[in-house]
């Protein structure tokens, strides 16, 4: 369907995205994001070999403060948030060892 | 030129009337309840009004001034809050379903700074999902409608913020701009929207979009508001290590200098798009600065026209990671399943709308291994092109001026399927994030049918104040003009 990215590079971005998509939503992502990259291409011609990459627009140093306890978020107010809490922690299903 | 429902006295009189106490908190509060209760029905810019808490606020703020306690520059004065800022006991979603009903333990420090100067937080305001549109339609709980024509949208992501000022639901409200997303609204509803210099305002309890470009600034019905707003909001934070570590100068002190020989650049190769009536404003807009004494010069900005490529780029590559958080652990919607990986995937599924998927979809594509130099590292090349650019017109004018938005408030639907055909809307706004400069929409009077049009004024880091009396410039001639 697409020179710039195939059904099976969506259904993998999806994998990796943690996000179900079901085969016609991948269908429809693969045209849009063809289209997307499509129009991309327009930096395909620049010469950036020169070009130090720019990831903020701040010159960024690590922030250091002393070393003083503060007050914290209060445990029980954020595990009230929680989809799921047990013993003052967030519950989860399995992680490992499950067998479908 | 005042907008619908807008009240005629600033945000500036207001605190002044309540601090003196010509008039009281609680009667501002009701005069804007009341508004809200007239025409939130038709424009739907809240995703919640928070009235009970407001009245006991503005009791407080009452209480202080009876007793002879100054509560601050912004005494009694009301605001909106774009629904993606933390409000400690008050819900905040950011439009989304994956975070609906989720309250935060804590307020975003703009929230803090705000009510310790005396302000009335009225509401949350709608937005796209997660602040991803230009139009707020991709809302999870509907779309917010222009108060000048409701049969079009108020512009995006901060629609709903730019139409609460502009019906005049609160004095001012507050929006964050990753692309355009103040702006972009403040045009389309006609108000004033400033995307500070990146690092000017705290970020701490802003949901993050794209971390390396995001910004919140203010919506206000005057340029005088937005500077007293951001004299109050702007400043170094602890709690955000991208904080600019450095008082900000006056912004209210610098308003009445003028703009006598200031130089006014035109981006000669500025992209193609601009609807004439829109273009038509910002030759008025040039014309009113040179009769006001500043000089005109043309600069170019080569890179300006890759900044949508860039962005495209970035943006959801920074949203990719940032929105994994959203995983039905912590907070928000969990969708059951037998394993946490299933449950992840559910969860997200069921919670994010289409334009985040994609989004994040993108943004996954473009760091995964084999695109990554291909596509996001050239992004940054770019972004930096983009940045050197900007700064060599710097050196030949102090500010620019160009369109805010290519056209006036569009009908909702009329973007289509096509995600790109929205994102060209952002097509004048997005360069300035990536440089991480300062930018600010002025209302210009008005284009076809009768619909608002900003004129955009941008200017290097920390340029604020000439940025703002440039901006205060062109509202006088508005006045002169009626």
């Amino acid at each position: 369907m697409s020179d710039r990215i195939s059904a099976a590079d969506v259904a993998k971005v999806a994998r990796l995205s943690r996000l179900d998509v079901t085969s016609e939503e991948i269908d429809r992502m693969t045209v849009q994001l063809d289209g997307m990259l499509e129009h991309f291409a327009d930096i395909d011609a620049l010469d950036l070999a020169a070009v130090e990459p720019m990831t903020q627009p701040y010159p960024l140093v690590n922030v250091f403060r002393a070393d003083v306890p503060q007050p914290c978020l209060d445990r029980e107010e954020v595990l009230a948030a929680a989809p799921a809490a047990e013993d003052g922690r967030f519950r989860v299903p399995p992680t490992v060892g499950y067998e479908p | 030129m005042s907008a619908p429902g807008t009240s005629a006295i600033t945000a500036a009189e207001v605190a002044q009337s309540v601090r003196n106490g010509a008039t009281t908190a609680a009667a501002v509060l009701e005069a804007h309840l009341a508004t809200i209760a007239a025409r939130e029905p038709d424009i739907h810019a809240f995703n919640l009004v928070t009235a009970d808490r407001a009245r006991e606020r503005a009791a407080h703020i009452d209480d202080q001034v009876a007793k002879g306690i100054d509560p601050g520059p912004l005494a009694g004065v009301t605001v909106a809050l774009k629904d993606n800022m933390c409000t400690h006991g008050v819900p905040t979603t950011c439009s989304s379903k994956i975070l609906e009903g989720w309250v935060p333990p804590y307020d975003a420090t703009v929230v803090s700074v705000l009510q310790a100067a005396g302000a009335v937080v009225v509401g949350k305001t709608n937005l796209d999902e997660f602040a991803m549109g230009s139009s707020t339609e991709n809302s999870a709980f509907g779309p917010t409608r222009n108060p000048h024509d409701t049969s079009r949208v108020p512009g995006g992501s901060s629609g709903g913020s730019a139409a609460a000022v502009a019906a005049g639901f609160s004095q001012f409200s507050l929006g964050s701009d990753t692309g355009g997303s103040i702006r972009q609204p403040a045009a389309l509803c006609g108000v004033v929207g400033v995307k500070p210099t990146y690092g000017y305002v705290s970020r701490y309890g802003l949901v993050a979009f794209a971390s390396s470009l995001d910004q919140i600034g203010p919506f206000t019905n005057t340029v005088a508001d937005s500077a007293l707003v951001l004299d109050v909001i702007g400043g170094h934070d602890p709690l955000d290590s991208t904080s600019i570590p450095k008082a900000h100068p006056s912004l209210v002190s610098v308003l009445d200098q003028g703009v006598e020989g200031l130089r006014v650049g035109r981006i000669t190769d500025l992209p193609a798009g601009a609807d004439p009536d829109v273009q038509e404003r910002l030759e008025a807009a040039f014309d009113a600065l040179q009769s006001a004494g500043a000089t005109i010069v043309d600069v170019q900005v080569p890179a300006f026209t890759f900044g949508l490529t860039a962005y495209y780029l970035i943006a959801p590559a920074e949203a990719s990671s940032n929105l994994a958080r959203y995983d039905g652990v912590r907070y928000g919607l969990r969708v059951d399943a037998p394993d946490t990986n299933a449950m992840y995937g559910a969860t997200r599924a069921a919670g994010f709308g289409d334009e985040v998927k994609r989004r994040i979809m993108l943004g996954t594509y473009a760091l995964s291994a084999g695109y990554y130099d291909a596509y996001y590292g050239k992004a940054l090349k770019v972004r930096r092109l983009i940045h050197d650019d900007f700064q060599r017109a710097y050196q030949h004018a102090d500010v620019l001026l160009t369109p805010t938005s290519p056209s006036v408030a569009f009908p909702f639907g009329s973007k289509g399927d096509n995600p790109f055909a929205m994102y060209l809307c952002d097509t004048y706004t997005i360069p300035t994030n990536l440089a991480g400069h300062p930018g600010m929409s002025v209302p210009y009077g008005t284009g076809a049918d009768g619909l608002p049009v900003g004129v955009q004024v941008l200017a290097g880091t920390l340029q604020e104040p000439t940025m703002f009396r440039v901006a205060a410039a062109l509202e006088r001639s508005l006045g002169d003009s009626k």
